[in-house]
């Protein structure tokens, strides 16, 4: 189609995607990946899930929706749909969010600002299927036409659209293309949000529908909250896996240390993501070593759900979002101690710390804080001693959204690299203008068909882009390259999409955590922390 | 005429002001909303607020008391306001025209201010002479009264030029948004000829505004500046009904969303406030909420999520 895209088109019937991305439509990459030509080519997705699933926005697909059986199972669907629309415009169904959406809803002049901060639009080869105001506009019609009831002259004055199965199956997939990183929100001159209208999209759907990626709704929350973690390790599970940690952290670093559990009164509750316990055990090990040589009076927790601290709903369902907040939050009150601390995960300190402040009353308000400035004053203190010569390395930061542009913890981390890493040097533009590192809000434990492919090819190639720059001098293979990403999704995407674009081989690019970076310059372990073997 | 005029004018004066209220009490009585803030906050501490930092930044940040230098929020909303500092920055092609269109709107505006100050006295009492109050500024207003109709003009031919002409506008351009800027093109070259042929006589334009102050049935306001005067109070009583009051939602979109960083402290009013909200009754049809209308948000919260049936 040459013309472009329009909330129009997103209610056309058939089974042909609204667009179709091919390599040469993307937002060049500098070198090594300069040539679209080297590039992987887009696996199309397959016969059987095309028939079976709803396919019908961009040959991607993300949450395997079934087709309808039937028009009048359509219809039903739609019904579904317009009621749980219903509800995400009243108080009693939606508190939580109700005034920001509207003022999102009634007052974008359509001036597109938006649009040029969205990395997911500029590396998406600028498609109007991806601008952020294109499900926005979307949502608007839908509310000015069956939420208020506008006629004709409503129709007029906002737009009109038909509202059909095909629409909300597109609308489905659409609210899945957004990392929920709101950069365009920060560019907004009116302060709309329009990450946050992919994030009300997704609540309709989970909590009126009961639709949502099996990764972050069935695998994930629902998981969590029956056998404590989104991993499946239950509480014995994961101790065993700690002491283990601790065991091999012990003899790699020459120093013994044990994991604390459950400690009554303790001063910090820590509280991992349990995926960096599976995926990246050095980081809760250096954690552990960290804590411990500092003096701190710290323990972990074997409750329910209080040894992962992931919590996404904060993505997609506010009910799953409280239930899991209350539980980290019960797991510190039952134990009496002073203070929550999390570990590398942005989207827990988002969750944590700030969203779920206001829901928190009582008894349950116990202080919460990120580990970064924790880490940033114990690496300051002089209670450690370092080497930084053995972070002779280049190194440059990943800032977490949720972490930075979402709750404002910018320097602690800059701080602790100036001390401890001489070839520190930022990414343009960093701190809270960041971009996503394009795994944010599920993205990165999402696989099904070929969404990886979207992933690594549209919504992280900015940040591949800036991560290249970032190291344009020293792309050599001899020379190591550490990108520092405190946070456990961030991590995730990068371990995916580095081996996707062969990274680690060609250029040894590698990706870690700041709890690593530290033990590494410790000057009183063994040298050597950081091994540089790809995993 | 004149009284067709005044009766237009006291109309869209005071539907203006009833729905700029009406939109001003639906977004403050909205719930209070869960912590949705966006960095940089001006308000912070000067230290902080320079790379966008909060008090996140520092451990044991509860010992702290939370502090709020409003002057720094103040002045930021001054650039804001006054500038277009964000769309100067983030989207600088659209920005002169929205700068010359806004920067009309102020002036006229404040011309309007200006000239409704200088004739108050005069209107209320009428034995005061006008001339003798008002013979600095009512000139000046009016100079920048027109000012502010050319520019806006000016500014409004721009922005729909561009609606016109941009695909990535034009794409989500209504019909009721190029009537809006239509709108204002006309009523506003209506006030601009209406000047012109009035000439600059300040008297002249005193005595009209004093005439609308007071009634006054006598006064000529003649046919070219009536119909504009006409047109600008029905585009003044249409403006809070459209996306055009965003002036009102900035003010939520900022202070309330952007840089709403307030803690929950115990005790606290927000805390009864959101007590309050948890004892709503949700009706989400989810199977996993076990949302049935009966159980408010905190029995949810504290409940376990019922299994789905596998799909």
């Amino acid at each position: 189609m040459n013309r472009p895209t329009t909330p129009q088109d997103a209610s056309r019937r058939g089974r042909e995607a609204l667009i179709h991305l091919e390599n040469e439509d993307l937002m060049p990459l500098p070198e090594p990946l300069a040539s679209p030509a080297l590039d992987h080519s887009w696996p199309l997705l397959s016969d059987s899930c095309k028939a079976a699933y709803e396919c019908g926005l961009d040959n991607t697909c993300a949450v395997n929706i079934p087709q309808p059986k039937s028009r009048e199972e359509e219809e039903k669907l739609v019904a579904q749909f317009l009621s749980g629309l219903q509800k995400l415009f009243s108080r009693e169904n939606n508190w939580t969010f109700l005034q920001p959406l509207l003022l999102t809803m009634e007052h974008c002049t359509g001036c597109q600002t938006c649009a040029e901060a969205c990395h997911i639009f500029e590396a998406g080869g600028r498609k109007e299927l991806y601008r952020p105001t294109f499900r926005t506009e979307i949502l608007r019609r839908l509310y000015f036409k069956h939420v208020k009831h506008g006629g004709l002259l409503s129709a007029w004055q906002h737009g009109d659209l038909t509202l059909n199965w095909p629409l909300v199956a597109r609308l489905i997939e659409l609210a899945y293309r957004c990392n929920l990183c709101r950069r365009c929100a920060q560019a907004c001159p009116i302060g709309c949000d329009n990450g946050l209208v992919a994030r009300e999209l997704r609540k309709l759907f989970s909590q009126e529908m009961g639709i949502a990626p099996r990764e972050i709704h069935e695998n994930g929350s629902m998981l969590q909250l029956k056998t404590g973690s989104s991993t499946g390790m239950n509480a014995e599970v994961v101790k065993d896996n700690i002491a283990f940690i601790d065991e091999d952290i012990s003899e790699r670093t020459g120093i013994e240390f044990h994991t604390p559990w459950d400690v009554e009164g303790a001063d910090v509750l820590l509280i991992h993501n349990a995926g960096e316990i599976m995926a990246w055990p050095e980081n809760p090990g250096a954690f552990g070593l960290i804590l411990t040589l500092a003096g701190v009076n710290w323990t972990m927790s074997s409750e329910l759900a209080a040894y992962d601290s992931i919590n996404y709903g904060l993505w997609y369902d506010d009910a799953q979002f409280a239930r899991v907040a209350l539980k980290h939050v019960e797991a510190a009150r039952n134990l009496g101690v002073k203070r929550i601390v999390l570990g590398e995960c942005g989207h827990a300190h988002k969750a944590l710390c700030v969203v779920a402040d206001r829901m928190l009353t009582g008894e349950m308000n116990i202080p919460r804080e990120s580990s970064l400035p924790l880490l940033r004053d114990i690496v300051l203190s002089g209670k450690i001693k370092f080497d930084p010569s053995r972070n002779e390395f280049p190194v440059t930061l990943h800032d977490p959204c949720n972490m930075v542009r979402l709750m404002g913890v910018v320097e602690p981390q800059r701080e602790i690299l100036r001390e401890l890493c001489p070839q520190f040097r930022e990414m343009e533009p960093h701190g809270v203008n960041n971009y996503c590192c394009g795994g944010g809000s599920g993205f990165a434990i999402m696989g099904g068909n070929n969404f990886p492919d979207w992933r690594f090819h549209v919504s992280g190639r900015k940040k591949l882009e800036q991560i290249l720059n970032a190291f344009s001098d020293c792309l050599d293979a001899a020379i190591p390259k550490y990108v520092c990403a405190p946070c456990s999704n961030c991590k995730g995407q990068f371990r995916d999409m580095f081996a996707y674009y062969n990274l680690w081989k060609e250029n040894r690019l590698m990706y870690g955590g700041l709890a690593e970076l530290i033990v590494n310059a410790m000057a009183d372990v063994k040298p050597g922390f950081i091994e540089w073997e790809w995993h | 005429m004149t009284i067709a005029v005044y009766l237009a004018i006291y109309a869209g004066a005071a539907m203006f002001l009833a729905g700029c209220l009406r939109r001003i009490l639906i977004y403050a009585r909205a719930p209070l909303h869960l912590r949705w803030e966006l960095y940089p906050v001006p308000h912070e501490d000067p230290a902080r607020a320079e790379h966008g930092g909060s008090y996140f930044e520092s451990a044991g940040w509860w010992h702290k008391p939370q502090v709020f230098h409003r002057c720094r929020e103040w002045m930021a909303m001054f650039q804001e306001i006054a500038f277009l500092k964000s769309l100067r920055e983030f989207n600088p092609r659209l920005w002169i025209p929205s700068f010359l269109f806004h920067g009309g709107l102020y002036l006229w505006i404040a011309s309007l201010i200006l000239m409704m100050a200088a004739t108050l006295p005069g209107a209320l009492t009428p034995e005061l002479q006008i001339a003798r109050l008002s013979v600095a500024l009512l000139p000046a207003a009016a100079w920048a009264g027109f000012a502010g109709e050319i520019l806006v003009i000016a500014g409004a031919l721009l922005l729909l030029l561009r609606r016109m002409t941009d695909v990535s506008l034009k794409n989500y351009t209504k019909a009721g948004d190029i009537f809006n800027l239509l709108f204002f093109i006309v009523a506003f070259a209506f006030l601009a000829a209406g000047f012109v042929i009035h000439g600059s006589n300040a008297a002249s334009m005193g005595e009209i505004a004093r005439g609308i102050l007071r009634f006054d049935r006598g006064t000529d306001i003649g046919v070219v500046l009536g119909t504009g005067l006409m047109l600008t109070s029905a585009l003044a009583a249409w403006i809070p009904f459209t996306h055009m009051s965003h002036f009102i939602a900035k003010y939520f979109t900022w202070h309330s969303v952007r840089w709403d960083d307030r803690r929950m402290e115990r005790g606290s009013a927000m805390e009864s406030k959101v007590a309050g909200y948890m004892n709503y009754h949700p009706t989400w049809a989810a199977l996993h909420l076990a949302a049935n209308g009966e159980k408010s948000w905190a029995e949810i919260a504290a409940s376990a999520p019922a299994q789905e049936a596998k799909k």
